[in-house]
């Protein structure tokens, strides 16, 4: 057992827990906390049916990004699409039997790849060269951007420069899954794309990836425009009527 | 703060994102209220000692209260999809009238005491303390945002910039440092009845003098009844509505649809005002103590059904927020919506041919309909989603002959606010709401010269008071606006059928 395995095993372990309990107590969180009055955007869904199908638009197709702006969509859409294929492509590493859809999809997986750091190039090209969006730019959007194309370019390196043992590296993660440590690879290209998706994933609940959870949650968008036909109150206004003489 | 200092910005044929001119609105500020106007109202009469420790806390408990915030305050990516579609950036070119920018003043503070990174990381993610700068920036840009919620409809998470500035105001307000014009109509309402602090003699004087100004132009009894128990329909009202111009045409025109329909109908003193000022400072008690008085007025006087009146914000929190408020509605006749818009009583009476129009009355304008905010966004008439788009425009079409739509980016759900709702429509802030008022008028140009458009028809107060103090600075005639009853009041038919 190397030195590599054993701190890249220990990072996994801490990065997956940091991730778990950040993202169960903020989910906690959002749930627990009331939306006291209905404020969806309208013209909204009158019924249950109707939001998870203006969700389902939001999520899937980015509806409202797409009125805002054709470019930011373009990108962001690319790199959100391309990321999804990325990481099913990427089960392969963590199911033994691979499934079959698992399989299949590794041809478009590649493409994937390319997709996303282009998508990630076009979103960080806006950060430098319209003004307004340079404005509302912080470091860490810069360094959020950087950590992702990072991610992806040690990733593509990987794939069509210097390829890497990925059978071990499937056994390394295996292993983990199962709690029966292999050794890992030591190569460098290798080493960074896992350092950096280690800290991806620590950091989730704790930095603007948050957005993901948060669409689920945000009343704009997930309540039914219903306030004359059902009665919305919230406990702690319920309560604040109950204390009135 | 010298009227001197009021530009309107030059109107461009196409709308032109503005170059960033960084503290170009930094100057613009409310006046405070004074310890009297705070007071009444239960909130402190100066910035209170240790007030950012108490700023903090009370943001930690609206944080509790409304998942709505923190949501939106954790959400944000700085996509930049919100960052050109503030009426106020546009029209000023100041960034921190960017929605992002906006959220970003209080979205700092939030990170720097409630996260963990903004706790130990700071520069890092853009963490701040709430310091006496960031409290006077506070107070300068989120009374800079009109909570029209236009930015919500292009964010991919629905963040609502509305729902930042109320939180925001609500903070401000509650260590001491509140805004005059909200704050002092509040304190009207509960004292008075009425925004306008129009008490109830004055009232019956001046629907009196309408009613016989009436009797003389039609030759009928056209009444408009005050406190009548018994009466089918209770009028909910902005103030405005009793004697501002061109408000008052659409009262003429409310009471026009119930004499010519036969409902019998009143209007109340107790509960003289439809607006709500309590949403625009984002406090929920004050919102629910505003709307009280329509509930106590309508068991007052026995009325079977609640009609709201042309004001946006006012409907928003009737349509919205009044059953939460000041439900259940069990006394009500269950066979119509509780509450009901005019504009949704004057449409079902047209469908059903219970009234009908000499269209030609209206021939000498050209219209077109400016969609308010607080209709568009964040409320609805009828039973489909976007009825609150539809029905207005039915009402024009079926009351004047020539209606033409503006700009499509600039109604519907992507209307433009007119530059003087969520509490700023008041003179100080005077050169904002000109500014703000720059995209609407843009798209109003346009029509006015491809279609020779001359009335632009809404259905909000606030929208009928700011664009007759805007328009002229613009080069537009004051009497341009006007409300949608005031067309149905030119044509409705009005002898026996």
């Amino acid at each position: 057992m190397t030195a590599a395995t054993i701190f890249y095993a220990l990072l996994f372990y801490a990065a997956f827990l940091l991730c778990v309990i950040g993202l169960v107590y903020k989910i906690a969180d959002y749930a627990r906390t009331p939306a006291p009055l209905k404020i969806p955007t309208t013209p909204a869904p009158t019924t249950a049916g109707g939001v998870v199908l203006r969700m389902l638009r939001e999520v899937g197709l980015f509806e409202s990004l797409f009125k805002a702006n054709l470019w930011i969509w373009l990108f962001g859409f690319m790199f959100h699409v391309a990321l999804a294929l990325v990481l099913m492509r990427h089960l392969r590493y963590f199911t033994e039997p691979v499934w079959f859809w698992v399989a299949w999809i590794q041809p478009f997986g590649i493409y994937g790849g390319l997709a996303m750091v282009a998508g990630l190039a076009g979103l960080w090209a806006r950060r430098f060269l319209v003004e307004r969006i340079r404005y509302i730019s912080t470091f860490s959007d810069h360094l959020m951007l950087a950590l992702l194309a990072g991610i992806g370019i040690s990733g593509l390196l990987m794939k069509f420069v210097a390829h890497t043992d990925i059978i071990s590296v499937k056994a390394f993660f295996l292993g983990l899954m199962r709690f029966d440590w292999q050794p890992l690879p030591t190569q460098p290209l290798l080493l960074v794309h896992l350092t950096l998706v280690a800290l991806l994933i620590a950091i989730f609940p704790y930095s603007k990836l948050l957005h993901a959870p948060g669409l689920f949650f945000s009343p704009g968008r997930n309540q039914a425009d219903n306030p004359r036909e059902q009665r919305h109150i919230a406990p702690w206004a319920a309560a604040l009527e109950k204390a009135k003489p | 703060m010298a009227a001197a200092e009021v530009v309107a910005p030059p109107l461009k044929q196409y709308p032109v994102i503005p170059i960033l001119q960084a503290g170009a609105m930094a100057h613009s500020k409310p006046y405070t209220a004074n310890a009297a106007i705070q007071q009444a109202i239960g909130f402190p009469g100066e910035l209170v000692e240790d007030w950012q420790n108490k700023a903090v806390a009370k943001l930690g408990d609206l944080l509790h209260k409304y998942r709505g915030l923190k949501v939106y305050l954790d959400a944000c990516v700085h996509c930049g999809a919100c960052t050109d579609k503030c009426h106020y950036f546009l029209g000023t070119g100041d960034p921190k009238n960017m929605p992002v920018a906006r959220q970003d003043l209080l979205r700092k503070v939030y990170r720097r005491y409630f996260t963990w990174a903004g706790k130990w990381f700071p520069k890092l993610v853009g963490a701040e303390d709430l310091t006496r700068e960031v409290l006077d920036e506070w107070n300068t840009y989120f009374n800079q945002c009109s909570e029209c919620r236009r930015c919500s409809v292009f964010c991919p998470y629905g963040i609502d910039t509305a729902e930042i500035t109320m939180a925001a105001k609500e903070i401000m307000d509650s260590i001491g440092m509140g805004q005059k014009y909200s704050n002092e109509i509040i304190g009207k309402v509960h004292k008075v009845g009425n925004n306008l602090g129009l008490p109830g003699p004055a009232l019956l004087d001046t629907l009196q003098s309408i009613e016989e100004d009436l009797k003389e132009e039609t030759g009928q009894d056209i009444r408009l009844p005050l406190n009548q128990k018994g009466a089918e329909v209770m009028v909910i009202t902005p103030s405005a509505d009793f004697f501002a111009e061109p408000h008052v045409y659409s009262l003429i025109g409310y009471a026009k649809v119930f004499h010519a329909a036969g409902i019998p109908w009143t209007l109340s003193t107790h509960a003289s005002e439809a607006g709500n000022f309590g949403l625009f400072i984002g406090n929920y008690g004050q919102m629910q103590k505003i709307a009280t008085r329509v509930r106590e007025a309508a068991l007052e006087l026995g009325v079977k059904r609640l009609v709201v009146g042309e004001c946006g914000h006012a409907w928003r929190v009737a349509y919205s927020f009044w059953n939460t408020l000041i439900g259940p509605f069990d006394f009500l006749d269950p066979n119509y919506p509780v509450p009901q818009h005019i504009c949704e009583l004057t449409y079902d009476l047209i469908q059903r041919g219970a009234i009908s129009f000499d269209k030609s009355a209206n021939d000498k304008y050209v219209v077109t309909f400016h969609d308010s905010c607080n209709v568009a966004r964040a409320s609805r008439m009828g039973g489909m989603p976007g009825g609150q788009f539809e029905i207005p425009r039915a009402i024009i079409r079926a009351a004047a002959n020539k209606f033409v739509e503006m700009d499509a980016d600039s109604i519907r759900e992507k209307t433009f606010c007119c530059g003087g709702g969520g509490g700023i429509l008041t003179d100080e802030l005077l050169d904002l709401r000109v500014k703000g008022a720059l995209p609407r008028m843009e798209a109003l140009k346009n029509v006015v010269d491809s279609d020779g458009v001359n009335f632009m028809a809404t259905i909000c107060a606030i929208c009928k008071a700011q664009f007759s103090k805007v328009l002229p600075y613009y080069k537009f005639n004051m009497n341009m606006v006007g409300g949608v009853h005031q067309l149905v009041s030119n044509a409705i038919r009005l002898g026996p059928k």
